[in-house]
Formats: structure tokens, sequence, C-alpha cells
């Protein structure tokens, strides 16, 4: 095994033994097996999008995390943090969108350290994340709606697919309720919208892809970003109207010994009060 | 459904879920190859330290191999640090082992449960690629995941004492364990709390 | 013919060409699977029968109000989770013979019967089967007490307790086995281990699963519709459930 401080990107090293493990237990033809390989459970299937107004953007997302047909997290946040002026919502593997905007996000915190400057441009953060996508074509499956304000081009927007394309637009929505968003946004959506008109327009956009589509749900979270970049309304949880209907009044409550047990131990903690010497 | 999974071949299923001041960690003991069971003494909860344990399920090659790796990453911890890790750092841990492997995984499902200074309680999943979900209600993983969520989410509410909190625990577990072929053959609960960790082995169906 | 048409290029590849080329074939598939689960529960005068009424394709939502239940007569109600189109066959074929049997016969048929024919009617199926994964319901006309039947889709059928089907069997199934079977209650003796639900309790514990169900499987979800069958006549019960 490589030492471990020393090592620096993916690790390949179990890639053989997973396929002849795979090939051993599986009929299936070369090309699928490597699909299964590839094949990550948890997704967040999802309705992320963003707007454009005067002053700043509107980013938002739901809160479904899903594992196949079942909800593996009611309440994750989609919406991560890149720099203090730029925030990135993730759709595709959650993994893989976790991952790559905490890369990007400190590389990005490095390079406003290098240039001495207060606010770093969205654009900066877009092309990094376009050429790290890019490298890994399209395997690293994160679909981004990027958004932030900075002092080069103010408000900007992006998204940027798996695969490395970007596409700027006042208005984007992405992930598999994308086309619920898209379908609000492309009858309220106007020229001239104000803050609160942008926060309304997206709100209603997220909530079209909790309603409609299966894989979103849950809440929508919105971060707002304004003033040349200076203030962030991060609103995490801005509606929470889908909650359980109901739960049986007296509760399910079991009495003490219910469970029948075998064995029983009580592992006290260990207390340190003094140290006498460090070695 | 007959596809390979090396998640599910050797079979096991963690449960976890949050209390007042308290968390409990549940998990089976069947080591199978597919349908056959091989022993029913199988140890899938990890000690990391006195309010830290790490449970895992998956491939049982690869619990090892990632426990053993935690270990040796914890130990290097405390000789820097001279402190015990916070629950959270063992995540951020686990979840970078895991990610470095995003193509050539690791086939695991780590559940993480600890008791941070003031006895909050912490409790986290993750998949095969490290994706931490931190919750403060209750996380499954293993081949009855589907169950043990079924199971928490009408059992489980908020508040709960550690020794309410070991009944709802074992009875979600021993009821989703039930309907599984491939978990079961008894079951084993930790609750950690203030004073200390409570181990608990449960009698279970065996078969 | 004796030769090939010379019109007609015939085309050979190896064999290995030939199995990545059909590997990415798009094979045609007679079935859909549209989510939803079903729900029976017997207790000593009374029988429940639920289902939520969401029907799902993929990942969309092509109808929030899409019934799953048909009560077949006074004493019997059939659920069945699977596909849609299937479903709807199924309940109207039933209900045709119900009608038959009627009108030769003078009188309803009887739950046990019912329980039998729609066995036979999914067995005779056996090589094309109808994907409807059914739960029956009802009362014995005579005593009074409830009975479930579980199918699957080719007709084995058990008499049970308790028993559900669907997206969301997985997620019920235990909560069901622990409150009514007590099955995990080891140490505690056979006849005190089975729950005597009332009515009211009954349900309670089934729109409970059912919230639960919809917290965590996404296809089931929308409305519960709740059918209790007790001496006094068949009772239909709706209950919002989550919409997301």
């Amino acid at each position: 095994m490589l030492l471990e401080q020393d090592f620096q990107g993916f690790s390949f090293d179990l890639f053989l033994r997973n396929q002849q493990l795979l090939r051993r237990w599986s009929n299936e033809s070369k090309e699928r097996i490597e699909n299964v390989l590839a094949k990550p459970p948890r997704k967040t299937g999802t309705t992320i999008a963003g707007v454009l107004f005067a002053g700043g953007v509107v980013l938002g997302a739901d809160t479904r995390a899903t594992e196949g047909n079942v909800v593996a997290d009611k309440n994750c946040s989609k919406i991560h943090y890149i720099a203090s002026n730029i925030y990135c919502c993730g759709a595709g593997t959650a993994a893989d969108t976790e991952a790559t905007t905490q890369l990007i996000a400190s590389q990005m915190e490095l390079h406003r350290q290098a240039v001495d400057r207060d606010l770093v441009p969205v654009a900066a953060a877009m092309t990094r994340l376009k050429h790290y996508l890019f490298r890994y074509q399209g395997y690293i499956s994160a679909a981004l709606v990027l958004g932030g304000v900075d002092e080069l081009n103010g408000p900007s927007l992006y998204t940027v697919y798996p695969h490395g394309s970007v596409d700027q637009l006042p208005y984007v929505s992405m992930g598999s309720g994308s086309l619920a968003a898209m379908a609000v946004f492309e009858a309220r959506w106007h020229e001239a919208l104000t803050e609160e008109e942008a926060k309304c327009l997206v709100y209603e956009a997220i909530s079209a892809g909790i309603e409609n589509d299966l894989g979103s749900g849950s809440n929508v979270d919105l971060c707002v970003v304004k003033n040349g970049g200076r203030a962030v309304d991060y609103l995490r949880g801005y509606a929470k109207e889908n909650v359980r209907v109901y739960r049986k009044p007296t509760g399910h409550v079991f009495a003490r010994g219910t469970t029948a047990v075998l064995a029983q131990e009580l592992r006290k903690y260990v207390q340190v009060t003094r140290v006498v010497s460090d070695l | 459904m007959s596809q390979v999974n090396p998640l599910h071949y050797n079979g096991g299923a963690v449960f976890a879920a949050t209390g007042n001041q308290c968390v409990a960690i549940a998990a089976d003991r069947r080591f199978g190859q597919a349908q056959l069971t091989l022993a029913c003494d199988a140890n899938r909860l990890f000690r990391v330290h006195d309010r830290l344990v790490l449970g895992l399920t998956g491939l049982a090659t690869d619990c090892l191999t990632l426990a053993e790796r935690v270990r040796m990453r914890t130990n290097l911890y405390r000789l820097g640090e001279k402190r015990e890790p916070k629950p959270a750092t063992i995540s951020a841990l686990v979840s970078a082992l895991l990610y470095e492997r995003r193509f050539a995984p690791y086939f695991v499902e780590p559940v993480i449960v600890g008791l941070s200074g003031d006895n909050k309680p912490y409790c986290c999943s993750m998949d095969l690629l490290g994706t931490p979900m931190e919750t403060d209600e209750f996380v499954a993983a293993g081949t009855c995941a589907e169950s043990l969520y079924g199971t928490g989410e009408t059992f489980w509410r908020p508040g709960l004492d550690p020794e309410d909190l070991f009944e709802v625990t074992a009875q979600c577990m021993l009821a989703a364990l039930d309907r599984d072929c491939l978990s079961g053959w008894g079951a084993v609960v930790y609750v950690l709390h203030s004073e200390g960790v409570t181990v608990r082995e449960l009698k279970a169906r065996m078969d | 013919m004796s030769h090939p048409d010379p019109g007609f290029v015939s085309m050979s590849f190896d064999s290995d060409t030939q199995r990545k080329i059909v590997s990415h074939q798009r094979t045609w598939s007679p079935y859909v699977d549209n989510g939803g689960t079903v729900l029976a529960l017997a207790g000593r005068d009374y029988a429940i029968v639920a289902a939520d009424t969401r029907l799902s394709v993929g990942f969309s939502i092509p109808s929030r109000n899409f019934t799953k239940i048909v009560q077949l007569t006074d004493q019997a109600v059939l659920a069945s989770a699977g596909m849609g189109a299937d479903r709807q066959y199924l309940h109207k074929i039933l209900r045709s013979r119900l009608e038959i049997y009627r009108y030769q016969h003078q009188k309803e048929m009887s739950l046990g019967a019912i329980a039998q024919l729609l066995s036979n009617t999914l067995y005779s199926r056996r090589f094309f089967p109808i994907y409807a994964f059914n739960v029956l319901g009802g009362i014995d006309a005579n005593t009074g007490e409830g009975f479930v039947f579980g199918y699957d889709a080719i007709g084995s059928f058990e008499k049970v307790k308790v028993v559900c089907s669907g997206s969301g069997q997985t997620l019920v199934q235990p909560v069901l086995d622990q409150q009514l079977a007590g099955r995990q209650k080891y140490d505690v003796p056979d006849d005190q281990r089975m729950a005597s639900l009332s009515l009211a309790e009954a349900i309670e514990l089934t729109r409970d699963v059912f919230n639960s169900a919809a917290e965590r499987d996404i296809l089931t979800g929308d409305a519960l519709e709740l059918y209790a069958v007790t001496a006094s006549g068949v009772r239909c019960e709706r209950f919002e459930l989550r919409r997301d």
C-alpha cells in the first residue's frame, strides 16, 4: 500500500479486485460490470434552480436524498459553500457533488489569498469546476448550479454539467425535477425581477419539483447572494410544507423489559484525572 | 433483483438512533456467504474510543480493512493531538478514506455514533462512496436497511432516555431482521450514555 | 425457397460482436410498475383493506387519486398493487364473475370462494401473469370473523392475520409483525403475544404505518383509502398523506 501521507488523487488499487469479484459473481457481460462498479447508490434525485435579479442571485434546492426508491435523508443540504460570495447547488451522486464543491471551495480560498482580494470572481470557480469535471469525462456525476456576485461581472449564474459543459443564463434548473422547475420559470419569469419576486419564483420552481418529481421532496432551501457579494441570506428550511400528516396519538411505547436480553454489561468511561508522563 | 451486489454478499445490518443525552447502535451477528450462513458471532461494531463506535456493514473483508485503517489513523491522531477525536472528525476521516476510492470502492456502509463532550448525541451514516449524512433521528444500513427505515419511522420518537432508547432500537432491529434472510442470527445493542456504554446481547431468532 | 434472395445482403458477425449488438438492444417489456402499497388486516369481528392512491411511472405522478381497491361483495374487499392497467383488468373480470355467480346462485359468493376464484384467475395466466400483487380481506358471512388472504402474482395464496404488498412492503411488514404477531417478544408465551386490536386501534395503526411508508418510500403517498368490513357492512374512509 502507498504511504498514507504522500498519497493524493483517486486510488484505483481495488479496481482489479472489484472487477474480479463482480465477474465471478455475475453472468453479465464486461460492459455491464463496469457500470455496476461505477454505480453509486446514494443519489440526490433533485430539483435545484437559480435566478438572477438586478442586485444579485437566488439559488434554491429541495432537501431529499434517495437510495433507490427509499428516502435516505429527508433534510439534506444541497446548496454548498464555494466562497463568501459564491454558492453552488448540486444534483447527481451525493458523494460527487459534496466532494467536488469542497475541493473547489478550498481552491477558491487559496486563490483568494494568492490574489489578495476580498472576493473571487464567480467565473474562476466555474472554470475550475468545468475543467475538473471535463477531466473525468462525466464519470464524476455532479450537475451543478453555480451562482454568486463579484466585482468583475456583478451577479452571475451558471450551470455546469457532469461532462464539463457550461451554460450562462438568467434562470436555470437542474436535476430530475428540472423540467417541473423550468416550467414555472418559463411561465412566470420576466426581466425586471426584484429580490422578493426572485425568491418567490425560485421557491415556486422548487416546490413544483418537490410536488411533481418523486426524486425531490421535503423542504425548500434558498440562498440569496447580493450587495456586490458582501451579503448572503442562507435560508435553510425556507419552506417546510411537507411534513408527516398523522402519527398514532398514543405513540408506540414499549414497556421496559419487552426485549429479551441474553447478556448485559455496563462499560464505564475511564476518567483521566492526571497525566503523569506524556510517554 | 438478481444483480450482483458485494454489499449484500456477507449479509449484515446496522441501525443507530439518537435519544436524550444518549445514542444507541445495533448490529446483527450473522456472517454468511450469499445464502449460506457460516457464523453467528460476527462483530460489526468497532470501538474507536470510549464515546465513539463505528458500525460497518457490507463486504466483510473491506469492513475489517477499513476498521483497521481507521484504528491506525485514530492512533496517529492521538499521538499528534494528545486528545481523542471528535465524532465529526472520525466522520470526515472515514468519508475521505472512502471517497479516495471513488472509482474502485470499498464495499462498506459505515454508521458512526458517538457522544461529544457535553453528551450531545452524534449519529451519521454513509454510503459506500463516503457521503456523510448526519441526522438527529436514526440511520440504517445493510441488507434490511429498507425495513429498518420502516420500523424506525414508526417506532422511534425524539427525546428517549437510555432505557427506552434501548427498547426502541432493539425492537426496530429485531422486527426488521425477522423479515430478512441475509441478516439476523442474534443481535447486539450498544447504548452510549453519560455513565458509560451499556452492551446488551439480544435473544433473537436463529434462522 | 432453396436459395437466398439475391437482393438481401446477408450480414454475419462473430459471436462477440453479435452479443454486443444484442446487449445494446432495448427489449420491449409488457410490464410497468406503477408503485403503491396495499395492506389487509383481520380482527376478531372486522377486516381492514387499505391502499394509497398514488399512481407513478418512473419519477413522475400521472395520478394522485387512482384507487387500488375494489369492493367485491358486502363481505369482501380486494386491493392490488403492481401495474395499473392489469389491476383494472383483474378487478373488472372478478366483478363480472361475481355478477354471473349472483344470477346463477341467487346469493353472494363467500369469502373463501372468492379467495379461490382469485387464485384460479391468476393461475390461468401462469405463463403471461397479471402484474398485480393482491391482498383480499373480508369477514365470514356466518361467524362474522375477519380473514385476510395474501397472494403472489400467479395465484399462490395464504390465509393470514395481516399482510402487505407493493412498493412499501419491506417497510411496513416488519412493523405489522411487531405490532400484531409480537414476534419480537420471544420470552412471552404464544397466546399472550398475539395482540387483538379493536377496529379503532387497527385503523390508527393502519394510518400510522401508511404515514411511515409515505415518509420513506417515494412511490407511496397522496392519500390513503381505507375500507373497514364489519357485519354491519363496508365503510370507506379517506385520509391525506404526504404529496411530495
